[in-house]
């Protein structure tokens, strides 16, 4: 590897994916359609009092077989923000290490920290650029979420396969469960809750996804594995602890099996009008 | 066509060495030394935005004195060369030995080939898990490169300083002892360098990925305070 040194004229600045091209490093486009490609699926984010949390399941399938149950598909962007991706696994992992060394690659070069605004730009051009992958069957839809220091607020921002940025309020989810999560996460969401309830919410909505949909996947009780939560504060981004989830989820189960096990067959209020 | 006047290449290579070191003494000093926990890296540097220090890497930083276009032309090669390396490869493929030698073949290139060689004398700075394995490499203007152990100065200055350091330098002291002497070192025995007129940063021995943090003006004043 020849030590990247350039004219001042020639200079790529800041931008990292340019420089793997003047290297001759960048990935080439697929000049057709792969079959059966892994696929990762459910992700969301939620907004609360403190900043955000972004959670995903981690099945990852082929067609109809599950070919992972270990999957991760939230990651730290950097210290103050993180990213989640669903869509073709292989692509995905590769943009989320190409979008996290871009922010590291700005930061060093430049000296400073692009604005939050500004990482999520980035990331909406990166997943423009993978829209020929796109068309050949590996489609990546990412989430963004972060806490903006400059605003002192939680923020998140949902994409679309072409690189279209839409900036949510509240709460976003992506990937083949995302319609039942995000059922969930609107009926449950208030403005102002706690760290807590959003990562109730959170695990609530990861686990209605995996009732509906089979791409996702709940809460393994076999193996013990279960979905991924992390929170972005103004401490910084954090993997929430595996038992501290397991240990949410586990109350989860047990509130539903006892509004299952009270509502056998009927609905109560058509019980009470059959007694009346 | 008219012919040039013969010059001797030892002329040569002296005039260039003359006019390199002459730009190098133009600027202020800067010291790394190691202590328990890590490497520290101490400018005089007056200005906040214009840095000497900086992070190539999560283990490694870069400092440089002398024509500041030129070194920060290398400091960005060098995160370039770093971030490629770690992408092909992998994050614990990046070590500044390599690093070194590739400023070295960069600056041996201009010294000898281009019109006018680099002012610049820069450093490149590793910690290690183990304070033995701590690493500093010192390249100056013509490619040279040295490996140093325990400090080093960079700049126009740099005997005098190295020399009243040695006395009050001890290995494996604390960040403030050594921070302490250093300044005194940088400072010379007729003055006192302000908290707010030097740039300190340090790579710390850590389990964290990047290691490399700033200290600032207030964290600076604080550790100097009481300090010989």
């Amino acid at each position: 590897m020849t030590f990247p040194f350039f004219a001042p004229g020639d200079d790529p600045g800041p931008d990292f994916a340019d420089l793997l091209r003047r290297v001759g490093l960048a990935p080439v486009p697929p000049t057709s359609a792969i079959e059966g490609v892994t696929h990762g699926t459910t992700v969301l984010a939620i907004r609360h009092a403190d900043g955000v949390i972004m959670a995903g399941d981690r099945r990852a399938t082929s067609g109809h077989l599950i070919s992972y149950r270990t999957m991760e598909k939230v990651f730290p962007a950097d210290r103050h923000s993180g990213v989640a991706i669903a869509g073709a696994a292989g692509p995905a992992m590769d943009m989320v290490k190409m979008f996290q060394l871009q922010l590291e690659h700005y930061e060093k070069v430049e000296g400073n920290q692009l604005s939050l605004e500004g990482k999520a730009n980035q990331l909406s051009g990166m997943v423009r650029n993978h829209l020929p992958f796109a068309l050949q069957g590996m489609a990546v839809v990412p989430l963004f979420a972060g806490y903006d220091l400059r605003r002192k607020v939680g923020r998140l921002f949902q994409y679309d396969i072409t690189g279209g940025r839409y900036e949510e309020r509240d709460f976003a989810s992506t990937g083949s469960g995302s319609l039942h999560a995000g059922a969930v996460m609107k009926m449950g969401f208030r403005d102002g809750m706690t760290r807590e309830q959003a990562m109730d919410l959170a695990i609530s909505g990861l686990f209605q996804a995996a009732d509906e949909d089979s791409a996702t996947g709940g809460p393994d009780l076999v193996r013990g594995i279960f979905p991924t939560v992390a929170t972005i504060t103004a401490a910084g981004f954090d993997r929430v602890e595996e038992s501290e989830i397991a240990e949410r989820f586990r109350m989860l189960v047990d509130s539903l099996a006892l509004s299952e096990s009270t509502s056998v067959g009927a609905n109560p209020t058509m019980g009470e009008r059959h007694t009346s | 066509m008219s012919m040039p006047f013969y010059v001797a290449p030892e002329q040569v290579m002296k005039d260039r060495a003359d006019y390199a070191r002459k730009g190098i003494a133009r600027g202020r000093s800067l010291i790394t030394a190691t202590y328990a926990d890590g490497v520290l890296i101490c400018a005089e540097n007056p200005s906040r935005t214009l840095r000497k220090i900086s992070e190539i890497y999560d283990r490694i930083a870069f400092a440089g004195v002398g024509k500041y276009n030129e070194f920060d032309q290398l400091r960005i090669a060098g995160v370039r060369a770093a971030d490629l390396k770690g992408y092909s490869y992998s994050r614990e493929d990046v070590d500044a030995r390599s690093l070194a030698n590739q400023y070295a073949q960069i600056l041996g290139q201009i010294f000898t080939h281009e019109m006018k060689p680099m002012e610049v004398e820069i450093l490149v700075a590793e910690v290690g898990t183990e304070p033995s394995e701590d690493q500093l490499f010192h390249i100056l203007y013509d490619g040279t490169v040295v490996d140093e152990q325990r400090f080093t100065v960079l700049g126009g200055d740099a005997d005098a300083i190295a020399g009243r350091l040695e006395s009050t330098f001890t290995d494996g002291s604390d960040l403030k002892t050594v921070l302490g002497a250093c300044v005194v070192a940088i400072a010379g025995p007729d003055r006192t360098i302000p908290a707010s007129d030097l740039e300190v940063a340090v790579l710390t021995r850590g389990e964290e990925r990047r290691v490399f943090h700033r200290i600032d003006d207030d964290e600076v004043a604080e550790l100097l305070r009481g300090a010989t």
